[in-house]
């Protein structure tokens, strides 16, 4: 297998690459991003791009990779500007989708990471959403917008290149040690927020599960939608006493003016989608993916309960990891220099 | 499917663990252990569970709190009486089809309130979704086990979990008639519950309720209010008559009985992409009718409208 990949330095891009590394069958795995990565690879190759990578065809002409696998979409919403977003997901897919698309291609086989944002979080809903079930409600957020939209790039694509297995994954919420996003620092506060009155149902997949089932998609030939998350549901209440946390109520009307204030204080930034989560909750059905044969390792409480561990070991042991730098004359003396003796060859 | 707790607390110590897949044991403890999905194997690292609410918000520890707080008012108040309670299946899915009645509903708690009690099995109450966006009133319905009406809901507990679900197919049209209505059945909707129990290849077990339209008549109502106010319908009743707005919150002793009809098999194979929808139709009916004749048979032979 020749696979490229996208968001190489995002969380996943980087420990996906770290894991394909180690199988014989793929010979070459090329790696782009608009920052240097993450964690230290062995022999990925690292091409740095801009964030729409108007410079993917080119690669991909030029390595005539077989695989595709695009981590680099963005589910929250907390970290970049709205039109950044848009321009990553959107842009940047169609981009993808261009490069990897045509009847000259040498691609056969497309992962695509998304997320359960495209289901929404309505009243409506049904408690856990099928693949083949659309939202109860149009979309109104930047994130969820841009997230439907790439979905249907990509069943375009799926219909005119028949010829490419294309696998979506959408992903629940991700909780784990490295991971950061709106849900994880809620968790981390002294106080966990919660919308009064309301103890909607969550659902989580570890980070370890995302990897795993990237990595199963990407080595299987399992072509068509699935959701990727852990067994079960849980209350937030639960979540909060499991990982130790005392609640503090928003009010239930006008929650994001409520929220505005600990945005602004940096204290935590709750954006509408995941003020809508803390209000309806989100479930969906796994057993999809179960049956394509993934092995899960963690249910949701699994995943709530390994978080509060990885958060007790922090505050005894610091969380500060040995930051790993990327130096790209380091990296490029051990890939290419004569003198580096390769076992592998 | 045995061997997945690992290196977690023993199991007992909380008495649900979240998937120990109990799916041999042939009659179903009320103490809910909510079944691992189909065709699959457990993850291994399973987490520590806190409280026992499952998948669809309900708690066994609220409902066995709420039966005993609310048994006084079964028993006494009420005075429930089941006619052909043997109708009720010790296991497998059915869907309990109920005239639905009173300003604020009596006739829900009443019927999950006796099935738990005295046949052991949880039951799920489908609802309006509007229950689930109301705060604190929203997560108490859910976690006496209200469900929102969603077809894919449905299915799932009844064909995945082979649960019992309570539908009233009158939706808000039922409670929200006037009182000289009474026992009059609206439109059964448009089949949806048919559809589904054909599709999860479930019975259904008609239940007919009497005593739930005088536990709290609806005298006058006010569309325009209603419709000012988001809510279906926006009743004066006589409980507020009587008792002014104590009245919202007290029912009048009506005594209800509830008989169980015989259960009603579809011949159909299950999970069909669709079901003809004229023989959903005549279903629809058949059942509206077989309700509404045992509500007219035993209101023939009832006596008085609080001694029965």
């Amino acid at each position: 297998m020749r696979i490229l990949l996208t968001g190489l330095s995002t969380f996943w891009g980087g420990r996906l690459a770290q894991a394909l590394e180690a199988r014989d069958d793929v010979e070459v795995i090329i790696g782009v991003d608009t920052r240097d990565p993450r964690v230290p690879l062995e022999r990925t190759e690292f091409v740095r791009c801009d964030s729409t990578f108007s410079i993917l065809s080119r690669i991909v002409a030029a390595t005539q990779v077989d695989t595709v696998v695009h981590t680099h979409l963005v589910a929250n919403s907390t970290r970049i500007a709205g039109r950044t977003l848009h321009e990553i997901n959107v842009i940047g897919t169609m981009n993808l989708l261009a490069a990897a698309g045509g009847p000259d291609s040498s691609v056969r086989k497309l992962v695509l990471k998304s997320s359960a944002l495209v289901y929404g979080s309505n009243k409506e809903d049904p408690y856990f959403f099928k693949e083949d079930i659309g939202r109860s409600r149009a979309a109104r957020t930047t994130v969820e917008r841009s997230l439907v939209e790439v979905e249907a790039f990509l069943r375009d694509f799926a219909d005119d290149n028949p010829h490419v297995a294309v696998t979506l994954l959408r992903f629940a919420n991700v909780l784990g040690d490295d991971i950061d996003t709106p849900l994880t620092r809620a968790l981390r506060l002294p106080v966990a927020p919660e919308i009064f009155g309301y103890d909607p149902r969550l659902q989580f997949v570890h980070e370890d599960d995302v990897v795993g089932a990237l990595t199963y998609a990407t080595s299987h030939d399992v072509p068509g939608v699935y959701n990727v998350a852990g067994d079960g549901t849980l209350p937030w209440s639960e979540i909060c006493a499991i990982v130790g946390r005392r609640r503090i109520s928003l009010p239930s009307v006008l929650t994001t003016w409520a929220a505005e204030p600990l945005r602004i204080a940096r204290v935590v930034d709750l954006p509408p989608e995941v003020l809508r989560l803390l209000r309806y909750g989100r479930g969906v059905d796994n057993t999809r993916f179960k049956r394509a044969g993934f092995r899960y390792e963690y249910t949701t409480a699994g995943t709530v309960d390994a978080f509060a561990r990885g958060l007790r070991l922090a505050r005894s042991a610091g969380d500060k990891h040995p930051a790993y730098k990327y130096e790209h004359e380091v990296e490029d003396f051990f890939r290419h220099s004569p003198s580096v003796i390769r076992t592998g060859d | 499917m045995k061997e997945i707790q690992t290196d977690l607390p023993a199991p007992g110590l909380t008495g649900y663990e979240a998937t120990d897949a109990s799916a041999d044991a042939p009659m179903r403890a009320l103490v809910h252990v909510p079944r691992a999905e189909p065709g699959e194997g457990g993850a291994r690292q399973a987490g520590r569970r806190l409280s026992d609410v499952d998948g669809w918000g309900r708690s066994e520890k609220m409902r066995s709190l709420t039966r005993s707080v609310y048994e006084p008012i079964y028993r006494y108040w009420f005075r429930t009486e089941w006619e052909g309670f043997e109708n009720l299946p010790l296991e497998g899915g059915a869907l309990l089809v109920a005239n639905h009645a009173g300003a604020i509903p009596s006739d829900a708690p009443v019927i999950m309130h006796g099935i738990e009690r005295d046949l052991g099995r949880p039951v799920y109450g489908l609802a309006e979704n509007l229950f689930r966006a109301l705060p604190v009133i929203g997560t108490l319905w859910s976690r006496s086990g209200g469900v929102a009406a969603h077809p894919q809901n449905a299915y799932r507990l009844l064909h995945d979990q082979r649960d019992l679900v309570l539908v009233f197919p009158e939706g808000a049209k039922g409670p929200g008639k006037h009182y000289r209505d009474r026992y009059q059945l609206r439109r059964f909707g448009r089949g949806g519950f048919v559809e589904i129990a054909m599709r999860s290849g479930v019975p259904i077990i008609p239940l007919a309720v009497v005593g739930a339209e005088e536990s709290m008549p609806i005298l006058w109502k006010s569309n325009r209010l209603a419709k000012l106010l988001g809510i279906p319908y926006f009743p004066i009743t006589a409980n507020e008559l009587l008792l002014g707005p104590l009245g919202l919150v007290t029912y009048l002793p009506a005594k209800f009985k509830i008989r169980v009809l015989p259960p009603i098999h579809f011949d159909v194979p299950p999970d069909q992409e669709r079901y003809s929808r004229s023989r959903v139709m005549n279903e629809t009916e058949a059942v509206r009718v077989e309700i509404q004749e045992a509500l007219y048979d035993m209101l023939r032979t009832r006596r008085s409208v609080w001694f029965g």
